[in-house]
């Protein structure tokens, strides 16, 4: 039920995130959904893509610090109030969220969010009891 | 004008046979008294009964920093501990610090050499004198300060920090005379502007600064900005503190060490030879009056030049060059003794790794500015900005404990920190020299 994500350090000087998409991008390598954590100094650039492995080795050979790290994607009613429902109920369980971003699958229907708990595995299990959709990671890479 | 015109103008015969009978005793003293220097002599097979002549002197070895720190606290001090009556430290590079203890005739001896060096920069009886040099183990303070004492003048203990405060203290109280490090002073220069204070308007006459390395055009510039006469000081703590040289007013061209206390030589760094007048090298000092630690030849890793030649102030002491740079690699970050080394050991202890970093030392505003640089690998990087922020906060935090200056720590990309062949090139100056 968790999906691989991929971390890159990037300093904040012009044409580094060039770089990275300019790599993955030549590898054939498609980013399904991205988000940028940026300070004064320093962003870290997360990325789902369609090969993890393939696309963290790459960025590893062009020097770049990759890490690997497991998020959970869920599937919400693209509609208002969609993702109160989701917060509330973690709320509720004392689920801590760390970082978390969206995007809205091509069809336009539902939107996917993206999530980093603390608690990675309490947090599926409570999200599945409540009745959310919780995505497998092969059918996000694929989407 | 001089404060002990006899020994200051004394002319060099007279001071070198007076140098060779201070050496002879302070050799028999440290023979007697320093187990380090009674095993050293026995392993060159040299006694001080050999020294015959002053040129005897380069047949001893030479004391280092090491040493100091190898016999820390007190095993290098000559005298009993109930005879010391100060200790002063200085920061080393392990995180102790080198020591020195002070008897009270040392104590005079300080005072009536930094005496000298106020007259020396023109100060006199009268002069008041706002100390702004940092009171405590660091010698700066308390140097001046019994200086000021002993030659009769009015001295305010500031000690550094609070800059509207000193200001403030500056025009109220009349001070005509400064004493801090060249940066700082430049710094008050500014913050005078923003308070509308004028230095033009102030009583200062006078500027006595040191504990860090400066230029002609910062002098310049000093002089400009400050309306005053700016003076070159030397000194370090190994040796006695602030005081060891000095310029004139006179000529402001090199500065007089007090060679009826030590001893300078020039040395080249590398292989130990003393090298002729005039030439660039290493200052090499031996304290022929000291009783509480006397070093002998000790290395103080400053590179400078000396010469002989008559002075027009009518000092017959040599004069030292202006400090051009180390033969180490410490830096003085407001007038704080860093080495790399210091802060590596910092960033081991709190990663567990050897880290690559590089340290660049800006002049903004006129104070020092440390950035730390340190490449973030995967051992260090964290997926969360939080995460990261926090170990760049902790290791400013140790500098800060550990170094007692503030740092800025920039996380960078692996492999950004340039990699030379062998040594890696850890420290980026970019102070104008």
């Amino acid at each position: 039920m968790k999906v691989e994500q991929i971390s890159i350090f990037i300093e904040n000087k012009s044409g580094r995130l060039a770089e990275v998409a300019g790599a993955l991008g030549q590898a054939g390598i498609n980013i399904r959904a991205l988000s940028l954590a940026d300070t004064s100094d320093f962003g870290i650039l997360r990325l789902i893509v369609n090969d993890c492995e393939k696309a963290k080795q790459i960025l590893k050979e062009k020097g770049f610090t990759v890490s690997k790290t497991e998020v959970v994607a869920i599937e919400v009613p693209d509609r208002p109030g969609g993702l109160s429902e989701i917060l509330q109920a973690l709320d509720s369980f004392g689920i801590n969220v760390e970082y978390m971003y969206a995007f809205v699958e091509r069809c336009g229907q539902n939107a996917v969010i993206i999530f980093r708990f603390d608690e990675t595995e309490k947090a599926i299990e409570c999200l599945v009891q409540e009745g959310f959709n919780v995505l497998q990671g092969e059918r996000l890479y694929q989407m | 004008m001089y404060f002990n015109e006899e020994f200051e103008t004394l002319p060099r015969q007279a001071l070198e046979a007076l140098q060779l009978k201070r050496l002879q005793g302070m050799l028999e003293r440290v023979y007697a008294n320093v187990p380090f220097y009674r095993e050293t002599f026995a392993k060159q097979g040299i006694s001080p009964a050999d020294v015959k002549t002053l040129d005897d002197l380069r047949r001893f070895p030479f004391t280092l920093k090491q040493d100091m720190r190898d016999s820390y606290p007190y095993g290098l001090f000559a005298s009993q501990m109930d005879d010391i009556v100060r200790i002063h430290a200085s920061s080393g590079t392990t995180g102790k610090p080198t020591v020195v203890g002070y008897t009270r005739k040392d104590i005079a001896t300080w005072s009536e050499l930094m005496s000298r060096s106020f007259v020396a920069a023109g100060v006199h009886k009268g002069d008041i004198i706002h100390n702004a040099y940092g009171y405590g183990l660091f010698t700066g303070g308390l140097g001046a300060h019994y200086g000021a004492e002993n030659l009769g003048a009015s001295v305010i203990p500031m000690s550094g920090g609070n800059t509207k405060r000193q200001i403030l203290i500056m025009k109220d109280f009349g001070s005509t005379v400064l004493t801090c490090t060249p940066s700082y002073s430049l710094y008050l220069a500014e913050a005078a502007l923003e308070e509308g204070v004028d230095f033009k308007s102030l009583k200062l006459r006078v500027g006595i600064f040191g504990a860090e390395p400066w230029s002609e055009s910062m002098r310049q510039e000093i002089e400009a900005k400050l309306n005053i006469s700016a003076i070159d000081i030397y000194g370090l703590s190994e040796i006695m503190g602030p005081g060891v040289a000095i310029e004139c007013q006179e000529a402001k061209c090199g500065l007089h060490i007090w060679e009826d206390h030590f001893i300078p030589e020039i040395i080249n760094p590398d292989t130990g030879e003393r090298l002729p007048e005039g030439e660039v090298g290493e200052l090499v000092i031996t304290t022929i009056t000291k009783e509480g630690i006397p070093l002998l030849r000790y290395r103080t890793r400053d590179i400078t030049s000396i010469t002989y030649e008559p002075c027009r102030c009518g000092r017959t002491h040599a004069r030292i060059a202006r400090m051009s740079g180390r033969s180490d690699d410490m830096l003085i970050i407001r007038g704080v003794n860093v080495f790399p080394s210091q802060i590596e050991s910092i960033l081991m202890q709190i990663e567990g790794v050897e880290p690559h970093y590089l340290l660049i030392v800006d002049r903004k505003d006129n104070l020092d500015n440390l950035e730390v640089q340190v490449e973030v690998d995967e051992l260090l990087f964290s997926d969360e900005v939080k995460h990261l922020q926090s170990i760049a906060a902790t290791i400013e935090k140790r500098i800060k404990e550990l170094l007692g200056i503030s740092c800025k720590v920039r996380l960078v990309e692996p492999k950004t920190i340039m990699r030379s062949e062998g040594k890696a090139k850890r420290v980026i100056d970019n102070r104008a020299k």
